[in-house]
């Protein structure tokens, strides 16, 4: 469904993402793991046009900061050349990191936002869906999501990127900074995003928590691969459990 | 009878909801696309002039000509974003220079043209006035009070009810959130500095009405929206109308008891006090203060 070819991402001085290469099938959830700045989502943000906008934005002013190159595939035709809004059209969707919601907006508000490029017999269906997929939303629906916890903060934001109905979503590190609670809460929300049939690629510094619903997982360094396999195989790995299974 | 408190008290909510509808166009395009949108006195001065050569060349009726200027001046606010703006976007510097310098053109192209004189009238919507608390006012100028209201609660409808609304107002708070959800970024903005622009005539078509429309009147309705804007801080509804109010009642008074010249001191002053004293605006840090860190 994906396929990311050769992939380079360099900014000015630093090599962010450097001839990387995966591939997830439809109906799989990957997993993405490395540690703070190994790209990982300098490749999210590459693959759901983000950078391309950066690049885009800063070459009109002159800057010559930012190269991309490589190619990236969806459903066999290459989408890197695209905007953001047509990767969204074509079912690429981006769950940023950080739980990023907009504060002054309430909870439904935001997940509305989400159903911007659908109709809106999908946008009422995509409510519902958010709020049975997480029900402390509903009781959250009228607050300033601002005000919201980080736990709640993830909810809204995996939900918003639910409501643009993706055939693919990609999250970018949903447990950081999460409780064990709350993380298996999002980890359980991803198992069911995925049981509806969304492909998802998911990043994360720490593979432990999200080991259970991957059914591969690639492990970066400095933008390359360096590992790549099923769980098991990345469990049975020495170098990577102790890097980022904390065994 | 009305006695001078009355007429205070008439004159300066006429006076505040003709500073708020001055405003108004700048304090949206700012408020939705951080843009601040320096040609807005042009714009207003252009739509003036507009009116009046569609009805006295095109002979349209007046309401015909006020339609077909606010269309096309709002065309000219998504152009100036197109061809200016665009360009040096995220530059807040460069693009205050260039939309100022698109608006000094506009005003300056229509003095060499020698739109000068005291020719250029358009006329108000209903003749004559009516007794309010017992002092005379003109329906012109009741008409811009309600204008000023219908548009301010409309907007507000607009930002928050509508699926256009929203994604502009999602853009102006986290633009990679609203690109992630396919929201384009340069279409929202250009549709902020048309819809600016478009709201920049509608106050001309109701304001020039009470007076000529004259060159200067262009920078003075610059130096009335960010009077408005620093007053009432970015973006909020409330703001803008308290700044309004609060700017408009000290006009009217220094109009009474200090002489009628004195209202760009004023604008001029709350613009210097306030951004000394509360930079974010009067009800501008009560907002900060709600959001939690
Ligand atoms: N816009 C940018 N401009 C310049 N350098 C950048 C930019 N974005 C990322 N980088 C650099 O690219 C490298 C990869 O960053 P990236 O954010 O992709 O890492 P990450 O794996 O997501 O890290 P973290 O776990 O901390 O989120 C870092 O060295 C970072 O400094
Ligand atoms: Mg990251």
């Amino acid at each position: 469904m994906l396929e990311v070819q050769n992939l380079l991402v360099f900014y000015e001085n630093a090599l962010a993402v450097n001839d990387l290469s995966l591939s997830v099938e439809e109906g799989e959830v990957v997993g993405v793991f490395g540690s703070n700045s190994a790209g990982k989502t300098t490749l999210l943000n590459t693959i759901a046009g983000l950078t391309l906008h950066l690049q885009n934005r800063e070459r009109r002013r002159g800057g010559m900061r930012i190269t991309l190159g490589g190619r990236i595939l969806f459903e066999g035709e290459p989408i890197e050349g695209l905007s953001p809004r047509a990767r969204v059209e074509r079912g690429v969707v981006l769950c940023r990191e950080r739980h990023p919601v907009l504060k002054d907006n309430t909870v439904e508000e935001n997940l509305r936002l989400g159903g911007y490029l659908r109709s809106r017999r999908e946008v009422k269906q995509g409510l519902e869906e958010a709020y049975a997929l997480f029900p402390p939303l509903l009781r959250l629906r009228r607050r300033k999501a601002g005000m919201l916890s980080g736990g709640e903060k993830e909810m809204v934001a995996i939900g918003t990127a639910l409501m643009a109905r993706p055939k693919l979503i990609l999250m970018d590190e949903p447990l950081l900074g999460l409780s064990p609670l709350m993380q298996s809460e999002v980890v359980r929300g991803a198992r069911e995003i995925s049981k509806k049939g969304v492909t998802v690629l998911i990043s994360e510094q720490y593979a432990r928590p999200v080991m259970p619903i991957i059914d591969r997982g690639y492990v970066i360094e400095n933008g390359s691969q360096v590992v790549a396999g099923t769980g098991k195989e990345l469990l049975e790995n020495p170098e990577v459990k102790s890097a980022y299974f904390g065994v | 009878m009305g006695g001078l408190l009355a007429s205070t008290l008439v004159y300066g909510l006429v006076s505040s909801a003709t500073l708020l509808l001055t405003a108004l166009g700048f304090s949206l395009t700012f408020g939705l696309s951080g843009v601040a949108n320096f040609a807005h006195g042009g714009l207003y001065l252009l739509s003036g002039f507009t009116a009046w050569l569609l009805m006295t060349h095109l002979h349209l009726p007046f309401l015909a000509a006020a339609a077909a200027t606010v269309v096309l001046v709002g065309l000219v606010g998504a152009l100036v974003y197109r061809v200016v703006v665009m360009p040096v976007r995220g530059i807040h510097l460069a693009e205050v220079i260039s939309t100022f310098a698109v608006g000094v053109a506009i005003i300056e192209l229509f003095r060499w043209l020698g739109f000068t004189t005291y020719d250029y009238v358009l006329p108000v919507l209903v003749e004559d006035g009516i007794d309010v608390l017992g002092v005379t006012v003109d329906w012109q100028r009741l008409i811009i009070v309600a204008v000023a209201l219908v548009l301010t609660l409309a907007l507000w409808a607009f930002t928050h009810w509508t699926k256009i609304g929203l994604a502009l107002r999602g853009m102006s708070q986290d633009e990679y959130t609203a690109l992630s959800v396919g929201i384009e970024s340069d279409w929202a903005a250009m549709l902020s500095l048309a819809l600016g622009a478009g709201l920049s005539a509608v106050a001309a078509m109701v304001l020039f009405p009470l007076g000529i429309i004259s060159i200067n009147s262009g920078y003075d309705a610059l130096l009335v929206a960010l009077a408005v804007t620093v007053l009432g801080g970015l973006e909020s509804t409330a703001g803008m109308i308290i700044g309004s109010l609060v700017l408009g009642f000290a006009v009217t008074l220094t109009g009474n008891y200090v002489g009628p010249r004195w209202g760009e001191v004023v604008y001029l002053g709350a613009i210097v006090v306030v951004l000394a004293v509360r930079p974010s605006g009067l009800l501008g840090k009560s907002k900060e203060l709600e959001e939690r860190v």
